[in-house]
């Protein structure tokens, strides 16, 4: 059965299910609210509710000690937070996933969201970390499954990028 | 009259004397990561060297993933300082398994011995508390330690202590700084596997 191509939080749930993802830790953003809701839905994830988004660096890598799979939802002012947080799984070779809904790049509403959505790719480069596009919502099981799969059997650090392309453009948030 | 200070070294080998093997341990960067490994260099423990401010969430997302082991946070002041958010995560996640101990020198002791806001007029006890921490205390005394010591080996966490200490600096000793090789070690201790 072929699921509705607009309901791409479900399928980026499904890869997380299938990844065995356990631990989920987020700054909430708009563009994730559904797949935090489904996260928080099942049973054996944990769902974490950060102050800051390096505080979620720092839970995956401890989650990954503990012999548990994580990843990060935020948006891609977040990103900023998380610069030097990134030194943590680059040096001690431990897998990374995040997934990043882009700000500041369609048709964007708030100016203020445009420096760090524009400069948080090659921020994100900048550390090391693989980075994994989607423009289109058919190609976001792929994706996502991609980035998981780079990560966790390479032991790097990957970020999915959401286009706002798929969210849709917003006014104050 | 005050009590005679407490040592960092002697604080951290008494704290990890009586360690079962359910203790896994979390070292903040710099001079506690040094007092952990002056006291055993020891495979369940793992001791960052760099990533200030994250040496609580580590212990935490540990914490979720291992809830039959008890994890202690050992780090400083100026490292509690950089992620104090930290501590309402902690809060409200709860876990019965975490307990967290701030070496407080009230000094940025490893970049020269530079006041924290500590040793002004900052009490990380009180932000614990504040953040929904149920045990938060500060230690300034060997009987307060020895209370301490054995609601962290057998009391129910979260609990979070701040040990004031004497602002020596007793002498760098390194774990490997190789994170891959550290990482490997503490998950082949834990899991058995790397
Ligand atoms: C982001 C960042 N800023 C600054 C430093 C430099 N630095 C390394 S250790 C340290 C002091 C840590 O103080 P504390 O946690 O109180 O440990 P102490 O040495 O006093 O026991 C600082 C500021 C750093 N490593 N990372
Ligand atoms: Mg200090």
């Amino acid at each position: 059965m072929k699921t509705d191509a607009a309901d791409w939080p479900s399928d980026i749930f499904s890869v997380l299910c299938a990844r065995e993802i356990k631990q989920v830790c987020h700054v909430p953003d708009a563009g994730h609210d559904q797949l935090i809701r489904l996260c928080s839905a099942q049973n054996d994830m944990s769902v974490t509710t950060l102050t800051t988004e390096e505080e979620g660096v720092g839970i995956l890598a401890g989650a990954w000690l503990g012999g548990q799979r994580g990843v990060l939802l935020m948006q891609s002012s977040g990103v900023g937070n998380t610069i030097n947080a990134l030194a943590l799984p680059a040096a001690c070779r431990m897998p990374f996933l995040t997934i990043v809904t882009m700000r500041g790049e369609w048709g964007e509403g708030n100016p203020w969201q445009v420096p760090m959505g524009q400069g948080a790719p090659g921020a994100l480069e900048a550390m090391g970390v693989m980075l994994f596009r989607v423009d289109r919502a058919e190609d976001i099981t792929d994706t996502v499954n991609a980035a998981a799969g780079q990560a966790f059997n390479n032991m790097c650090s990957t970020a999915v990028l959401i286009s706002q392309r798929l969210i849709g453009a917003k006014g104050f948030e | 009259m005050s009590a005679a200070p407490l040592h960092r070294r002697d604080v951290v080998r008494d704290i990890l004397a009586p360690r079962k093997p359910e203790l896994l341990v979390v070292g903040g960067l710099g001079s506690p990561s040094w007092d952990i490994t002056a006291t055993a260099d020891n495979p369940r423990d793992f001791c960052l060297i760099g990533a200030m401010g994250l040496a609580v969430p580590v212990g935490l997302g540990l914490a979720n993933a291992q809830p039959d082991n008890r994890i202690l946070v050992i780090t400083g002041d100026g490292d509690m300082l950089m992620g104090m958010g930290a501590l309402a995560t902690v809060a409200n996640v709860h876990p019965r398994n975490l307990m967290i101990v701030v070496l407080d020198n009230e000094r940025y002791g490893e970049t020269g011995g530079q006041p924290t806001h500590t040793a002004g007029v900052t009490d990380l006890s009180a932000i614990a508390t504040g953040a929904g921490i149920p045990t938060a205390a500060t230690i300034r005394s060997q009987d307060e330690l020895t209370v301490m010591i054995r609601n962290i080996h057998e009391g129910d966490g979260p609990a979070f202590y701040v040990v004031k200490i004497a602002t020596e600096m007793p002498g760098t000793v390194l774990p490997s700084l190789d994170g891959a090789f550290a990482k490997d070690r503490f998950r082949m201790a834990v899991l058995g596997k790397a």
